[in-house]
């Protein structure tokens, strides 16, 4: 299987969010561990992503395409921080 | 360069090939015309998706290869072929010039590089991790930026490393920019050293000094980003400076 990383995301998670959640901080439940989402170790393929904490492997979110909705799981993540401008 | 769009809502896109050629004999530029483009910045990337007449839908990310300017021009995704893969080969031996693919993006916000940032740039490719390198290559010198870059880029062998010639002439040509590759099977007759993977002499021979406080991009598999970044940490760059993406396939 190929693993990817949450940069691939970015664009499920913009059909969902106004804005780039990759470059969001997520505070992973499990550990405590903070980095960006982009860094999330990523299993797929479609039609669900698990996205796991680099540091503890712990799942933090999941995103589910069903035909007419998304799922989105955050139970992993304690906090997501949004960056509201270009930075 | 062009305010790209990081915020907005994000729709599914009909791009028309205008262009395409070959980079080596398995990675191949798609020239995309893209009305409407919202401009990008490098490092971003696209979703491709895929119909088959049953409905069958299959999706995945490119990086861009060009930079944006306000001129418009042409959106350009370098594919590599992957030999037992659901979407490359198609985009790299199927798809010809006129025909028409369905995208979304850009998008990514966090494996990009902004013109404003003055920190030196050093970036670390392995394989076809090179694309959104060149885009960032490609933006600095249309930008005319001053910060200086390295190109560490392993290939396996000198037939495999894309934009060969344009990268040397800009080395030439873009002050500021240097080059070094690393080749993993089989290197350039006359090279002075063995094949090998990447290891801490090259990057530390190569690359910025941990004090230079450069921003690292690392991109390439999954084996290959885990071996740099973990050399760049080890040299004593600072974590939160280093940039990576993985993507699948083979190193």
């Amino acid at each position: 299987m190929n693993q990817l990383d949450g940069n691939a995301m970015a664009g499920d998670l913009r059909e969902v969010f106004a804005v780039d959640v990759t470059a969001a901080r997520f505070l992973c439940a499990g550990c405590g561990h903070a980095g960006a989402v982009a860094t999330l170790r990523l299993w797929g393929p479609a039609p669900g992503q698990v996205a796991r904490c680099p540091h503890c492997e712990d799942v933090v979110l999941r995103v589910v395409h069903a035909p007419d909705r998304i799922f989105l799981d955050v139970r992993g993540a304690v906090r997501l921080e949004l960056p509201l401008a270009d930075s | 360069m062009a305010r790209a769009a990081v915020s907005g809502r994000l729709i599914w896109r009909v791009a028309t090939v205008a262009g395409a050629r070959w980079e080596t004999p398995s990675a191949r530029t798609l020239v995309l015309d893209l009305p409407d483009w919202p401009g990008h910045l490098p490092g971003q990337h696209v979703d491709v998706r895929l119909t088959a007449e049953d409905g069958y839908r299959a999706q995945r990310s490119y990086s861009i290869a060009s930079a944006w300017s306000d001129d418009g021009d042409p959106v350009e995704l370098t594919v590599q072929r992957l030999d037992d893969g659901e979407v490359s080969p198609y985009l790299t031996d199927g798809l010809a010039v006129g025909d028409q693919l369905e995208l979304r993006g850009p998008v990514g916000g966090w494996f990009v590089w902004r013109d404003t940032r003055p920190a030196p740039v050093l970036l670390v490719a392995g394989g076809s991790g090179v694309v959104p390198l060149m885009a960032m290559i490609r933006a600095r010198a249309a930008a005319h930026a001053r910060q200086p870059f390295r190109l560490i880029y392993s290939v396996r062998t000198p037939a495999d490393a894309c934009y060969g010639e344009e990268l040397r002439r800009r080395v030439r040509d873009d002050g500021g920019l240097d080059v070094q590759f690393v080749y993993t099977r089989k290197t350039p007759e006359g090279w002075p050293a063995p094949p090998k993977r990447i290891d801490v002499a090259t990057l530390n021979t190569y690359g910025w000094p941990p004090d230079f406080a450069p921003d690292c991009y690392v991109c390439g598999p999954t084996t290959f980003v885990e071996a740099a970044a973990d050399i760049l940490v080890a040299l004593g760059h600072d974590p939160g400076r280093i940039r990576t993406e993985r993507f699948g396939g083979t190193s």
